[in-house]
């Protein structure tokens, strides 16, 4: 039960690393992207390519992957997104769902349909007994990570200057840029960071989920679960439901297998129906 | 965006010259009747989607889910004894129709990212069920084995295609023309009315919820039909009938041709399994890079599609 609990806990941090950068840009400029799993891809295969090829080790890698995911998401912005604000929410969907498959394609081209090797360094290989529970040392670090982030991004987007910047524009944009905040650029910014969080959860998820040319698709719903169950625009509501979809995922894996994903999505419609707007509302629409 | 640039006799015209194209594939291309059939209901598709996107303004990406409910339906009752194919295809409208009816009050309420949402976990749902019970679906291997008894007690379905391309495409036409009449008639003006200005709807006391509710169910209905259709006249069910990549096709289709235009949906899917089916042995991987390649520059050059194009190019010939 409890190595259960922890397991989908360490699933759940995965989750919400990717998601938490989807979260705010869809509170932010409320851009329907269903393209996020593109820049966790791009991650993972960033660290993994620099690993198995080049040598570097794990933590470089990590750096690196948050690096070219960031990069690639601040090009795309560039080019398409910020085009696309304004536009009809079918736009930007179909937008983003011709960049997944573009994005599907390159990567089956290029590094061919198969799931990546992936060797975990010494470091976090194995097990380490943690209050009389033996647990993983690599999902250990996932939770670490998760914790690390999160509360970063709090202390970020509660404490600085940027963050109330942030915090404005989601809440009203007009006003904002009002006040002379540049949202444009700020969305500029937080958009290449949350496409680098993804990165750095694809590059994590390695160890984990696997990593293979159709990724942005195959969790493409599990991303969307935790931004719409917990609250698009905030922080705490996506860690909340992240968490929720990673232990009821993994309990029901593990007590009702026939049961498969299936129970993952009943839940989130129950969510939705008990919460249309999501956990943790952003303010101005509860 | 929807102004008539033709009159209203051309267009009459117009829209008789191409139904009977249509119908003359069957002496003109008799080697391609399974491919025309399938045209003809993925067009159908296209066009119930239509329904809910172009004109109710309902934003879905799960409408595979009826498309597969309405093959699922049909097919399980050819499988297990009764093969008769319109009573089949009424089962899986009454079907989709209500199933669409019950969702109708999940997917109404709520900003574009829920219904988003809803619609994409419902698909998903599905599909992950029909892979579940494969002793009742087939799992991923489809559901076989089905027995469809002749049209009318006359018309076997023959290896040719060819009962099974004019059955398709009479109730493709009996169906488009219950949708024409539909979208014609003071409801699909209310819900032009909706997409435009769901707010000055509400003020002059139109019950928005409840007609959105309506055009949902009536689409997921023509959808649950297309579904059937392809489930009885290939006498099969693949799993790939609902899921989210078949969503995202009939998406495509639609976008090709133009949304909120009644032959939209048609023209795309003429086009989209034409391209595709010249396209065949291409590599899946280079197909969807080109899906994609189109998807953007749809979006960032080209608005409204094939009929948009032509009701620009109409509207500059004819001044």
């Amino acid at each position: 039960m409890g190595i259960v609990i922890f397991d989908g806990v360490a699933y759940g941090m995965l989750l919400f690393l990717i998601a938490v950068g989807l979260s705010i840009t869809m509170g932010l400029m409320n851009f329907v992207n269903l393209a996020h799993g593109s820049f966790a891809m791009v991650g993972g295969y960033a660290a993994s390519l620099l690993m198995s090829r080049y040598g570097v080790s794990f933590f470089p890698a990590l750096a690196a992957a948050f690096v070219a995911a960031a990069l690639i998401g601040a090009v795309l912005e560039f080019v398409f997104y910020r085009r696309l604000y304004k536009a009809h929410p079918l736009d930007q969907v179909l937008l983003s769902i011709g960049i997944v498959f573009v994005s599907i394609a390159v990567f089956t081209y290029f590094f061919g349909p198969t799931m990546q090797p992936f060797q975990l360094p010494p470091l976090l290989d194995g097990r380490v007994s943690l209050g009389g529970l033996e647990v993983g040392r690599y999902r250990l670090f996932l939770i670490v990570c998760g914790v690390l982030v999160l509360a970063v991004l709090l202390l970020g987007i509660g404490k600085t200057r940027y963050g109330a910047m942030v915090r404005a524009a989601v809440d009203n944009q007009r006003v904002a840029a009002g006040t002379g905040i540049h949202v444009q650029r700020l969305f500029f910014l937080t958009f290449s960071l949350g496409c680098g969080l993804a990165g750095l959860g694809g590059a994590l998820s390695l160890g984990m989920l696997g990593l293979e040319p159709s990724f942005p698709l195959k969790y493409l719903v599990y991303f969307l679960i935790v931004v719409c169950v917990g609250g698009a625009g905030t922080i705490t509501g996506p860690f909340i439901a992240a968490l929720l979809v990673g232990v009821v995922d993994m309990a029901g894996k593990y007590y009702w297998p026939e049961a498969g994903a299936f129970l993952i999505y009943v839940v989130m419609i129950v969510m939705l129906l008990l919460r249309p707007n999501g956990i943790v509302p952003r303010k101005g629409i509860a | 965006m929807k102004t008539l640039t033709l009159t209203p006799v051309r267009l009459r015209g117009a829209e008789i010259v191409f139904w009977l194209a249509l119908a003359s594939c069957f002496f003109l291309l008799p080697d391609k009747l399974t491919l025309m059939s399938q045209i003809l209901i993925f067009g159908l598709f296209a066009v119930s989607l239509d329904m809910a996107l172009g004109y109710a303004g309902i934003l879905t990406v799960g409408h595979a889910a009826f498309f597969g409910a309405g093959a699922y339906a049909a097919g399980l009752l050819a499988k297990h004894g009764w093969g008769e194919p319109f009573s089949g295809l009424l089962i899986a409208l009454v079907v989709c129709a209500a199933l669409g009816y019950l969702l109708s009050y999940l997917v109404v309420r709520g900003a574009d990212l829920t219904r988003l949402m809803i619609t994409i976990g419902v698909c998903v749902l599905l599909a992950e069920l029909a892979n579940r019970l494969s002793g009742i679906t087939g799992g991923t291997d489809g559901l076989q084995g089905m027995v469809m008894w002749p049209v009318l007690g006359l018309f076997e379905f023959d290896l040719f295609g060819k009962t099974a391309f004019l059955y398709a495409f009479g109730v493709v036409l009996v169906m488009f023309l219950g949708v024409r009449l539909i979208l014609r008639s003071p409801f699909g003006l209310a819900l032009r009315g909706i997409h435009d200005s769901r707010k000055r709807m509400l003020a002059i006391g139109s019950p928005v919820e409840s007609r959105l509710r309506m055009a949902y169910a009536l689409s997921a209905a023509v959808a649950g039909v297309a579904g059937a259709l392809l489930a009885q006249t290939t006498q099969f069910v693949g799993i790939e009938s609902i899921g989210f990549n078949r969503s995202a096709e009939v998406l495509i289709i639609l976008v090709l041709g133009g949304t909120g235009r009644l032959y939209g949906g048609m023209i795309g899917a003429l086009v989209y399994m034409l391209v595709h089916d010249a396209f065949a042995d291409l590599n899946p991987e280079y197909w969807m890079f080109w899906l994609g390649i189109f998807l953007i520059a749809a979006v960032m050059v080209g608005r409204g599609g094939i009929m948009g194009a032509l009701s620009r190019l109409a509207k500059r010939s004819a001044p």
